[in-house]
């Protein structure tokens, strides 16, 4: 080993290892900030709060199915119970009459704070009368009968007034006092997780307590044909991760085994073996290592990339072993480097499009193979032949020559049926065009279609609307972001009176803002004062003021009664309701107004313009949930077009460039450009729901198949393909179809795509290019 | 033998009452051929804490088997639906709506009016003793509730009638207060 070996050795021995300590201390992360905008927008920005650290995230579904409404009811409460026992859990809910009963106290309690009916004005002789006699003829109705145990008490109405916010939003139904399903088959309970969304382990831990807990509780009972289903943003959190994990050992495992079969049929040596494997091994490090740097969090994803990058990086140095076992390592540097060195170049022009990509999962992979890929065609040219050395044997069997050979000739007569084929492709392409891309972002989703519609049901079953409306405000604390909801729910009253929207929510209802309730507490006359103001108010009433003494008694109280805190929502349901409504970030508070459609005629759609022209100026910021998803993919899609084609234009360019002749160019791009048509048109054809990363993967057939075409090209260069190039070309394809072709196998959306876009893509390349080679090949 | 003899003697007796005066059955087969309609009413409601009653009127629609309308007009407009077990409120522009489905012993006591418009015996003996007097043009029927959890809200409803339209309901509530509903057909059959 000569002294500059030795160096170039050790190099990369010393890269290895830091590279291996930066791994170790990376954060690898499978959570869905994989989908979610790198540069959001405003608007964007609310809805990746909320899926991160909304209280949304961590709301978990629970339903209780089997036996009778007698037994689900009674492990419910016996669930529920065990489960706020626990720290673990912030709120309980199955809608048991004792905690019903709470929040209507709490409203009873601290009805004069929390009322927004409660203004100097309802105080005096006219409002005290308007007041009155509204809630007596609410005693006439069916209604009023709810009214009657309190008239004497709260004769101003204030508590119907507020437990109408309360039920605005649909409650479920209930059985045997608990919440329940509509169909009355399963009985429900709403949990919400201390650990935040985005824990995934605090998640993980929660909902094992809760089967842990509910095992218990129905083995005690003797119940144990009543089963727990569960569901919620954090059980799709667990379990796609789980799904990650999983995959990313299996399709590695799977792709890594296959590829050392195939090498050592082929080097029938296991000491080169292991040297092919070594670019392979630095490649998948350099990616990690370059991601965790720029990136600071890995994606599981992006490691599961890592089997297709195992088949695209061996290649480097099968072509080295193959083409220099009997050229020598100087003749192949001068006659094979420059064409695997242009293939490296369309591979990392490929990879690198991706880069710019707005969707961080996009660009991460992009980062992860472009890095990848570098490094193996790195360590092969400079670090494995002064490892290897010279004695590289490879064997060569006539029989496999002969039988190459003869196959290349024979697929040489398919060119018309082909070029026909390609045709039909593209005609067909032509006709579907409009409906070839699903524009939706679920298409993403790792959640099973099983687990979404289970999430549905609960979500349909618990009445918890999709707030596909929100409108948004902020504030630097919480007082100053519920000040702001309270001006923002100013704007929205009118629109609720004139039937534009059904309703809104606001976390001010109740938890108004200190100088609201400071305002209203101040409107409450002293009791002296309110006497006479009643006795003038009642005159002509059937409700005599003498009987409202525990009216005046509440109102004393009220007055002289501290003003409500979070706290002292403790862990109820409405403290539920605000928490979810409210949101503490990194740059203050923000409180969320989900929008109720007015129904009727209007169906669930709002009329978006008079919302945003009634909350003009106000600095309220209205959020279209859906349409911003919908958007959001829509800009991942429209980019991915521009960056793919971009990325095709600079593999075409750098072609160009390099071989300097565009009928070579033409020879080049003909077969890939077949070959992404019929993968498409295939896939399609197959029912295959084409995504975003489908698209992508038609520029990644162009940039990883250049590779073979680029080798057929030197026969048009002069060159001339004897058995060895030819052997090295179909092993390279073999582990890259291998590779690609094993993430077809995975259930995350995401590499099923690349996989069976790539897989095949780049087999038909490399026939391709065998079809439509030069004809001057010897035999 | 002679058990069955007896119980043959019994059955014919019963069989004889039944021709020969007015009862239950009649009375609730006579209501259950109620094709339903618009009918005009006076509700009047005794009320311990109030010193006077309180009045208020409107229109009832029936549609058997299961869904009653009632529309108060004075004095404050409102609207409550009763459609299967399901109670929507509406009043001041404003929309309730409760499942019924959940609260047992509220749906007896709204099912009480439903049951006896549609004649469904049955559905009313599950929560209410039944107890008739009257003849066929001037009847009153007795609802007394069996069920604890109605009991606590409601000591018994006495519905009068001839025929098959009910003239008068009267619930009297628990604590002493009561409810007078008086009804009228708008489209004389």
């Amino acid at each position: 080993m000569t002294p500059s070996a030795r160096r170039t050795l050790l190099l990369w021995l010393l890269a290895m290892l830091a590279g291996a300590a930066v791994v170790w201390n990376s954060r690898f992360s499978t959570d869905i900030s994989f989908f979610l905008p790198a540069r959001p927008t405003v608007e964007q920005q609310v809805l990746v709060d909320q899926l991160k650290e909304g209280a949304v995230s961590r709301l978990l579904m629970l339903a209780i199915e089997g036996g009778d409404t007698a037994q689900r009811a009674g492990l419910s409460r016996e669930l529920r119970n065990r489960l706020a026992a626990l720290p673990e859990f912030v709120s309980v809910q199955n809608g048991d009459a004792a905690s019903q009963d709470a929040a209507r106290d709490f409203l009873l309690r601290h009805r004069y704070l929390l009322s927004p009916a409660v203004t100097p004005e309802r105080f005096t002789i006219d409002g005290l009368k308007a007041a009155i006699s509204n809630s007596i003829d609410l005693l006439a109705s069916p209604a009023g009968m709810l009214l009657k145990p309190y008239l004497t008490r709260d004769p101003t109405g204030e508590l119907v007034e507020l437990l109408g916010g309360l039920n605005a939003g649909a409650q479920p139904d209930s059985r045997d006092g608990v919440w329940s399903s509509h169909d009355g088959q399963r009985a429900l309970l709403l949990v919400q997780t201390r650990a935040l969304g985005s824990d995934t382990d605090g998640q993980e831990k929660a909902i094992a307590l809760i089967r842990e807990q509910f095992a218990a509780a129905s083995g005690r009972a003797g119940l144990t044909d009543l089963k727990l289903q569960l569901s919620g943003p954090g059980l799709f959190a667990v379990k796609s991760r789980a799904t990650i994990k999983h995959e990313v050992t299996r399709l590695s495992l799977i792709s890594l085994s296959a590829i050392i079969a195939v090498l050592f049929f082929v080097y029938r040596s296991p000491r080169l073996l292991v040297l092919g494997l070594l670019p392979v091994a630095s490649g998948a490090l350099a990616g990690i290592v370059a991601v965790s740097l720029a990136n600071g969090t890995v994606y599981g994803i992006t490691v599961g990339f890592g089997s297709a990058l195992i088949g695209e990086a061996v290649d480097y140095s099968i072509y080295y072993f193959v083409q220099s076992s009997r050229l020598g390592m100087t003749e192949w540097r001068q006659r094979f480097w420059p064409t695997i060195r242009l293939g490296v170049l369309t591979s990392v022009c490929g990879f690198g499009a991706l880069l710019f990509s707005g969707f961080p999962g996009l660009a991460q992979l992009g980062l992860y193979s472009l890095t990848g890929v570098l490094t193996a065609a790195l360590v092969t040219r400079f670090v494995l032949p002064p490892l290897a050395g010279t004695a590289i044997q490879v064997p060569l069997p006539a029989r496999i020559g002969k039988a190459l050979h003869a196959g290349l000739r024979h697929v040489q007569t398919l060119r018309w049926p082909v070029i026909g084929l390609a045709l039909a492709a593209f005609t067909y392409l032509g006709a579907q065009r409009d409906q070839l891309w699903l524009p939706n972002l679920s298409v993403l989703s790792t959640v099973s279609a099983e687990d979404a519609a289970l999430d549905a049901r609960l979500r349909a079953d618990l009445s918890t609307p999709d707030a596909r409306y929100l409108v948004v405000v902020t504030g630097p604390d919480r007082e100053a972001a519920l000040q702001a909801a309270e001006r923002a729910g100013q704007r929205l009253d009118p629109l609720v009176a004139d039937g534009v929207i059904g309703g809104y929510d606001s976390p001010a209802r109740f938890l108004p803002s200190a100088t609201t309730q400071a305002t209203r507490r101040a409107s409450l006359p002293s009791p002296d004062e309110l006497q006479r103001r009643l006795q003038a108010a009642l005159v002509d009433s059937p409700l005599s003021a003498s009987k409202l003494a525990p009216f005046i008694a509440d109102v004393d109280a009220a007055r002289r009664q501290p003003l409500l805190g979070r706290h002292d929502l403790g862990g109820s349901g409405l403290a539920l309701a605000v928490d979810s409504l409210l949101l503490q970030g990194a740059n203050g508070w923000s409180a969320l107004l989900p929008l109720r459609p007015a129904g009727g005629e209007q169906g669930v759609d709002i009329p978006v313009a008079v919302v945003r022209a009634a909350l003009a100026g106000s600095g309220a910021l209205f959020v279209d949930t859906k349409g911003q998803f919908d958007a959001l993919y829509g800009d991942y899609l429209h980019q991915a077009v521009w960056l793919s084609s971009a990325g095709f234009v600079a593999i075409v360019v750098l072609l160009l460039a390099t071989l300097r002749s565009p009928r070579r160019l033409a020879g080049v791009l003909l077969p890939l450009v077949l070959a992404v048509a019929l993968v498409i048109a295939g896939l399609h054809l197959a029912g295959e729901r084409l995504q975003l990363l489908h698209l992508v993967g038609m520029l990644l057939i162009v940039a990883v198949g250049s590779n073979y075409a680029l080798f057929f090209d030197r026969i048009a260069g002069g060159a001339n393909l004897d058995t060895a190039t030819l052997m090295s070309m179909a092993v390279a394809a073999t582990t890259t179809v291998i590779g690609f072709g094993t993430l077809a196998l995975s259930s995350v959306p995401v590499l099923h795509a690349v996989g069976v876009t790539v897989g095949p893509g780049a087999l038909l390349a490399l026939l391709l290019s065998a079809v439509f080679a030069s004809r001057e090949v010897p035999a | 033998m002679i058990r069955r003899l007896f119980t043959g003697l019994v059955l014919a007796s019963l069989a004889t009452t039944a021709h020969a005066a007015f009862n239950m059955d009649q009375l609730m087969s006579e209501l259950a051929q109620h094709k339903g309609g618009r009918a005009k009413f006076v509700e009047k409601r005794t009320l311990a804490v109030l010193d006077r009653p309180l009045v208020a009127t409107g229109e009832m629609t029936y549609t058997p088997p299961d869904r009653l309308e009632k529309r108060t007009l004075t004095p404050k407009p409102e609207t409550m639906v009763l459609d299967k077990d399901q109670v929507s409120i509406e009043r001041d522009k404003r929309k309730y709506s409760i499942s019924l489905a959940s609260r047992p012993e509220a749906l007896a006591f709204v099912d009480s009016i439903r049951n006896t418009l549609a004649g469904n015996r049955a559905a009313l003996e599950k929560n209410y003793t039944l107890q008739l007097s009257g003849n066929n043009d001037n009847w009153v029927l007795t609802l007394t509730p069996t069920e604890q959890k109605i009991a606590a809200l409601l000591q018994r409803i006495t519905v009068s009638g001839s025929k098959d339209q009910i003239h008068t309901i009267d619930y009297l509530l628990a604590d002493g207060d009561r409810s007078e509903l008086s009804i009228e057909p708008l489209e004389p059959r």
